[in-house]
């Protein structure tokens, strides 16, 4: 990706991969198993990883975890004129959440308003017994109180840097990056 | 790509990037319809008012239904219980709805340009939904949203649009839409339906349904407006039917897939026999009113949502 800023690697492909492993494994762990266990990804970086997740999951299991997509774009509290127009790419949980444990996965926690918008959203669908959260990188800045239940790795960051998440899946490489001035 | 205009005022307006725009969100909209809540906060606190100087049941019950989709406040204006039938202008009526701040005006009136006039008047956003025999811009977006459902695609189609093309709003607004998509479109109808210069918007005109419907691959048959039939331009709607209408023999010169669309309301037997409207095997009239309601929330949401 772009060079051309002040940009640092914190975390390539076997790290993500790792993360992703103990994710999966810590997951099974807290909910004993995968029964009643769903995973939500929250487009469009969380729905990468929790594919991943979820064939991580189905191999240690040997049976399939249901995965959902979840655009909050129509929840959020931040909807701007710039980024209003961006294209949607639609909800898609083909099954009820009625007393699921949801797992939602993103990739970046920053002010915890995608959460929020996530959360909300959840809950027209249905009423889970549980909502969980696990993000590849925690970076800091809450504005809201929102923490996650599975952390790929803390990161701490100031306001003036920018953590961006790359994926094979949409930009052809896997890497965490930060950018500074933003 | 974002969504710069305020108003939407007619097809012939539209960049085929807006338009593309428009229908890809209207489909990540479908979902919501289907769910047990079916609404979603994010026009919360805006209001919308629907200002009707004509009948309609499905386009103001659908942007209705838009607005409260995306939790929207709708406030339904019909001119026969307004102060219009005291004498109101149409400006003066806008002024003051204007001074309530609403965020969305949808206006449908017999005068071709009523629209326009009131954007140019209001700073609120207008949707024109069905000015005169002028346009008819959401109906072409849900045509064209369940055409490219149906068909996978809009380009290289054959649409043949058949009877009173003349009065109808739909028909000029599809004829630019799918003109611009790609599609190739013909039209049919007696002459006296035919305005004299359509062939100028680019279409092939035909005298008789059959010419037209050939090999189709959408067929979209328009009501005859008797309402604004003020002088007997045909002899008898019998007549009208013996000629124009699409039934279970004349269908089948059309493309073996072909789907059959209609703006509603129907004149069953007049311009459309109920056994090929109600076959589900050609008809996607009621889909057609299903997409209907997608389209308007993208409009409503690509005009008004999100903070200035």
């Amino acid at each position: 990706m772009s060079k051309n800023k002040n940009t640092k690697i914190v975390m390539d492909k076997d790290g993500i991969d790792r993360c992703l492993t103990r994710i999966a494994y810590e997951i099974l762990e807290k909910n004993k198993g995968m029964q009643n266990l769903v995973l939500v990804g929250i487009r469009t970086g969380g729905v990468y990883l929790a594919e991943r997740l979820q064939k991580k999951i189905s191999d240690i299991e040997r049976d399939k975890i249901p995965l959902g997509i979840l655009d909050v774009t129509l929840y959020r509290d931040d909807i701007s004129v710039s980024n209003k127009k961006s294209r949607m790419g639609g909800t898609k949980i083909n099954f009820s959440l009625d007393d699921k444990i949801v797992v939602l996965v993103d990739d970046v926690l920053f002010t915890g308003r995608t959460i929020r918008a996530a959360m909300d959203a959840l809950i027209d669908f249905g009423r889970p017994k549980m909502i969980q959260l696990a993000v590849l990188i925690d970076r800091g800045h809450r504005e809201l109180p929102i923490r996650a239940d599975f952390i790929g790795k803390n990161l701490p960051s100031s306001l003036w840097e920018a953590v961006r998440v790359d994926l094979v899946e949409k930009n052809g490489v896997d890497e965490v990056v930060i950018e500074e001035g933003i | 790509m974002k969504f710069e205009k305020k108003d939407i005022l007619g097809i012939k307006d539209l960049s085929i990037d807006e338009i593309n725009l428009i229908l890809e969100t209207a489909e990540s909209f479908l979902e919501i319809s289907t769910r047990k809540i079916k609404k979603v906060p994010t026009l919360r606190g805006k209001a919308i008012i629907n200002l009707f100087y004509e009948a309609s049941t499905r386009t103001r019950t659908s942007f209705e239904i838009a607005g409260k989709r995306l939790s929207a406040d709708t406030i339904n204006i019909s001119a026969s219980t307004s102060s219009v039938v005291k004498g109101e202008t149409l400006i003066d009526t806008a002024r003051n709805l204007e001074a309530m701040n609403p965020d969305v005006i949808v206006l449908r009136h017999s005068a071709a340009g009523a629209p326009q006039l009131l954007a140019s008047l209001v700073k609120q956003s207008i949707i024109n939904a069905g000015d005169g025999a002028h346009e008819h811009p959401s109906q072409a977006l849900l045509d064209m949203m369940t055409i490219k459902e149906h068909k996978g695609k809009i380009s290289g189609l054959k649409v043949a649009i058949v009877g009173d093309i003349g009065h109808s709003r739909v028909a000029r607004s599809n004829i630019y839409g799918l003109s611009s998509m790609g599609a190739h479109v013909v039209l049919a109808g007696p002459a006296m339906m035919l305005p004299r210069d359509i062939e100028q918007m680019g279409v092939k005109v035909f005298s008789r349904i059959e010419d037209a419907i050939a090999d189709a691959d959408v067929v979209m048959m328009l009501r005859i407006q008797l309402e604004r039939q003020k002088q007997n331009i045909f002899p008898s709607l019998r007549e009208y039917a013996q000629h124009y209408c699409l039934n279970r023999k004349n269908i089948k010169l059309a493309a073996k897939d072909v789907i059959v669309m209609h703006p509603g309301p129907i004149n069953r037997g007049v311009e459309i026999s109920p056994d090929i409207a109600d076959d589900p095997s050609y008809s996607v009239i009621l889909d057609q009113v299903n997409k209907g309601v997608a389209v308007r929330m993208a409009l409503l949401y690509l005009l008004i949502g999100g903070n200035e």
